[in-house]
């Protein structure tokens, strides 16, 4: 990791000091254990701040469409992914990007950890074991036993797009839908409870819009006050057609980084919609978002063949 | 109505039709005057393309009992292709819809030309049977007004 990360902060110096960008969008040591904070570094000097580990959840890309000027951004595999999506949808410009593509052996689930050892005080990564001491107890991990949910059903841990790749590949997981299969499976009433418990959770925050790279709408439909699609009240069923109306904005366009669920406070389980629409996109249109460059986005193209089953029964 | 007699329940529908097709379908059906049930409330749209996701979604919401949404037969878009990107994302909804547990045959999709009149009154009563064997809307986007839960 050590040799990643001066990688890094070289590159950073040097295209600082060359002029070549003027921003570097990293990331830097958080204000709390095991958290780390997205950085905009804007001179040679600063990039000692960049760091890079297994903390490092956020998806950067969300910031680079907010960002002035060029820029420079540390890309894992799901940023690449949705700096793809953002360069079809053109929301970049490729001339004002470039891409520091790092491979990315998945991120921590911190809230994993602390529903057993309380709140962290301390927490060290080296060689794949975290070590933890919370208020509770004091334990260590498996780096592979907290992986976030999203990263180990990744099929993208290397980046898809890099103008300078930093350190090695990482081996692709073999990844399918199980965990959407294994929902599909369960009765409609069982689905239904399933979404109606985890709707209750919802406090409709949008930190889930918010930290979503693809949630760019200038107005969100859920700000929107004519029409007005949501009162302000909390309702499970609100909150249900929030989330099923802002996967199904992501239709075709989700990269799958997982940053929904875990900016969410509340641990509502977002991604059961959106892999079931990442699922219906692939099986149906055999499309996956931002994994190239000519693919066009599904929802943008047709085809005479297309499945037709949801017509009404005559 | 006699005092006394309670009313046999009838749904009442969200019919999303595109102005072209099932539009000038429905329209025919009544120049025709070929029964249909009055459950539908129609609501016309430029194309079935133009239906957004959140019509269908806020119309339960709001207490629909059911939604209808019908556009052109796939090649006939007044607008070329309207109704083909449409259907993507229709198959998408319809699934998606059903994961979350909302029952079968709420939510409708049909293609409906202008010169079937007849086969327009044939869906809506197909779809009204079916809404009508579900019962009133409770489904899982039914908001109850409360702002809270229960």
């Amino acid at each position: 990791m050590n040799s990643i990360i001066d990688d890094i902060r070289a590159a950073a110096r040097q295209l600082l000091a060359d002029g070549k960008v003027d921003v570097v969008i990293g990331y830097e040591k958080g204000s709390l254990p095991l958290k780390s904070t997205p950085c905009f570094v804007r001179s040679p000097q600063d990039a000692d701040k960049l760091i890079w580990d297994e903390t490092c959840e956020n998806n950067l890309a969300t910031y680079a469409a907010q960002t002035a000027g060029k820029k420079a951004i540390i890309a894992k595999g799901c940023d690449s992914r949705a700096l793809m999506v953002l360069l079809q949808e053109n929301q970049l410009v490729r001339d004002d990007l470039y891409i520091i593509g790092v491979s990315c052996p998945g991120v921590i689930d911190k809230n994993k950890i602390e529903a057993e050892t309380g709140e962290i005080i301390e927490a060290t990564i080296t060689d794949g074991k975290v070590s933890v001491k919370g208020i509770a107890c004091d334990k260590e991990y498996n780096f592979a036993d907290v992986k976030d949910a999203t990263c180990q059903t990744c099929r993208y841990p290397n980046p898809v797009i890099v103008d300078l790749k930093i350190g090695g590949s990482v081996e692709v997981p073999q990844s399918d839908f199980a965990d959407v299969i294994a929902l599909e499976n369960k009765s409609d009433a069982e689905r239904k409870a399933y979404f109606k418990e985890q709707m209750s959770k919802c406090i409709r925050c949008y930190a889930c819009r918010n930290a979503c790279p693809m949630c760019y709408c200038q107005e969100c439909f859920v700000d929107c006050n004519a029409p007005k699609w949501l009162t302000g009240g909390v309702d499970s069923a609100e909150n249900l057609l929030f989330q099923t109306g802002r996967a199904l904005h992501l239709a075709g366009r989700c990269v799958e980084c997982g940053a929904c669920s875990r900016a969410c406070p509340q641990g509502v389980d977002i991604r059961a919609l959106s892999r079931k629409v990442n699922k219906d996109v692939k099986e149906m249109y055999n499309h996956e978002s931002g994994i190239s460059e000519d693919i066009k986005p599904a929802l943008n193209v047709y085809s005479a063949d297309d499945p037709e089953e949801f017509l009404v029964k005559e | 109505m006699i005092m006394g007699e309670t009313k046999p329940y009838e749904p009442k529908i969200a019919a999303f039709l595109c102005n072209w097709c099932s539009y000038a379908g429905a329209d025919l059906a009544g120049v025709g005057r070929f029964q249909y049930p009055a459950t539908i409330r129609t609501i016309r749209v430029p194309c079935s393309g133009r239906i957004n996701p959140l019509y269908i979604l806020k119309a339960m919401a709001n207490g629909a009992d059911g939604v209808l949404v019908s556009g052109c037969h796939p090649g006939d878009c007044h607008y070329m292709s309207g109704n083909y990107v449409a259907r993507r994302k229709f198959a998408l909804i319809d699934s998606l819809l059903k994961h979350v547990g909302l029952e079968e045959g709420r939510v409708n999709f049909s293609w409906v030309s202008a010169a079937e009149g007849v086969r327009f009154a044939e869906v809506v009563k197909g779809v009204t049977e079916r809404v009508a064997a579900l019962g009133p809307n409770t489904g899982v986007f039914k908001v109850d007004g409360g702002g809270t839960d229960e």
